[in-house]
């Protein structure tokens, strides 16, 4: 039953996300590519960059798409609904019966103990991003777009979506 | 009867242009809904909208989300809720639909193909610096000792798909639950 499966890949995520959408991302592409198999890693990181070239909160404008690509305009409302419901439903039903847990020292550091595993799992994804660039575009172009685009994120702060325009650009003239 | 719809219609309003001007996450769309709601709007006051936010904080998901069905939900009920997440997630989820649409269509012409490629060393790096970020914070509230061995033990259960990354997260949720909470320096979480 493939909304279900769509369902289900974007639930597990929802639920046990702590840490905000960079948590959510290892989280939902173990579940598309590895899992599933209904994309390769590159097509993924291909709907993460134009992800951040677009306003708006990122894990609806990733579930929105996958569930259309995978299962039509009814895989993605469903995909969009479950990526929406877990943490809505708690959010609400919680709020009102343990409000203190906010200030419980347990619950505040899940994020913290959460955290270095999604590091791990995010590395993981970086080191296949460069296996498969320098295999399918070769070492001078990645290295080139990859050092370029450090130096412009982290020392002048310049904006993504820029950032990935250009890439775009640069792809379509130079890379064949 | 005027206030009784008025308020769905300052939802739609404050939740789109939420949804239209905020780029970059979380910290772009913490202040401004913090703005529309307690600054414009006066729903809440600024104690209330910090509570909310930190108790939002203990629970998994997405930051956005969780604030703008909040504020729909006591502002509006249930159809509060709907209203505000429609309006924050619609404008940007359709774009996107669009926009990839097009892209996986003409993915056989060769420039296209040119496009996807010159992207991905940009988006290794933009996760390579949330991994450092990670670390970094990580470091900070666990020491560096436990951060480096959390991450270099869990790193081979994920590379050789030992077992699903639930089971390792919510292993590490239950072990933040349950171990005694210690000053600094406490015990290693199990993995």
């Amino acid at each position: 039953m493939i909304y279900w499966q769509v369902f289900m890949a974007f639930f597990i995520p929802g639920i046990i996300g702590y840490g905000g959408a960079p948590a959510y991302i290892p989280l939902v592409e173990y579940e598309v590519v590895h899992r599933y198999g209904w994309m390769t890693a590159g097509e993924f990181g291909e709907l993460l960059a134009f992800a951040n070239t677009l306003p708006g909160p990122l894990i609806t404008k990733m579930s929105g798409v996958i569930g259309y690509e995978i299962a039509g305009a009814a895989g993605a409302l469903v995909g969009l609904a479950s990526s929406i419901i877990p943490s809505m439903v708690l959010m609400i039903i919680l709020l009102g019966i343990i409000y203190r847990l906010k200030d419980n020292p347990r619950v505040k550091r899940i994020t913290s103990f959460v955290r270095p595993v999604v590091a791990a799992m995010l590395a993981l994804m970086v080191y296949n991003y460069f296996i498969n660039s320098f295999i399918d575009t070769g070492l001078y172009h990645t290295a080139g777009i990859a050092l370029a685009s450090f130096i412009l994120l982290e020392k002048f702060k310049v904006q993504p979506p820029l950032i990935i325009i250009t890439a775009l650009l640069y792809g379509a003239l130079f890379i064949r | 009867m005027r206030a009784y719809y008025r308020v769905y219609l300052d939802l739609l309003w404050i939740f789109l242009k939420v949804g239209v001007l905020g780029f970059g996450g979380g910290p772009a769309y913490i202040p401004l809904i913090q703005r529309e709601v307690v600054t414009n709007y006066r729903w809440m006051t600024d104690g209330e909208f910090s509570s909310v936010l930190a108790f939002a904080n203990t629970l998994p998901g997405p930051i956005s989300i969780k604030m703008a069905g909040f504020v729909g939900w006591k502002e509006g009920g249930c159809p509060g809720l709907v209203m505000a997440l429609l309006f924050l997630i619609s404008p940007s989820s359709l774009a996107m639909l669009l926009l990839f649409s097009t892209f996986s269509a003409y993915k056989d012409i060769p420039w296209v193909q040119g496009m996807g490629r010159g992207v991905i060393p940009v988006v290794a790096v933009m996760l390579g610096i949330l991994v450092k970020g990670f670390l970094k914070n990580s470091t900070v509230d666990m020491g560096l000792l436990r951060t480096t061995g959390i991450f270099v033990l869990v790193i081979p259960v994920f590379l050789f798909s030992l077992v699903h990354p639930a089971i390792v997260i919510v292993l590490f949720i239950l072990a933040a639950l349950l171990l005694p909470v210690q000053s600094r320096r406490g015990k290693e979480p199990s993995t």
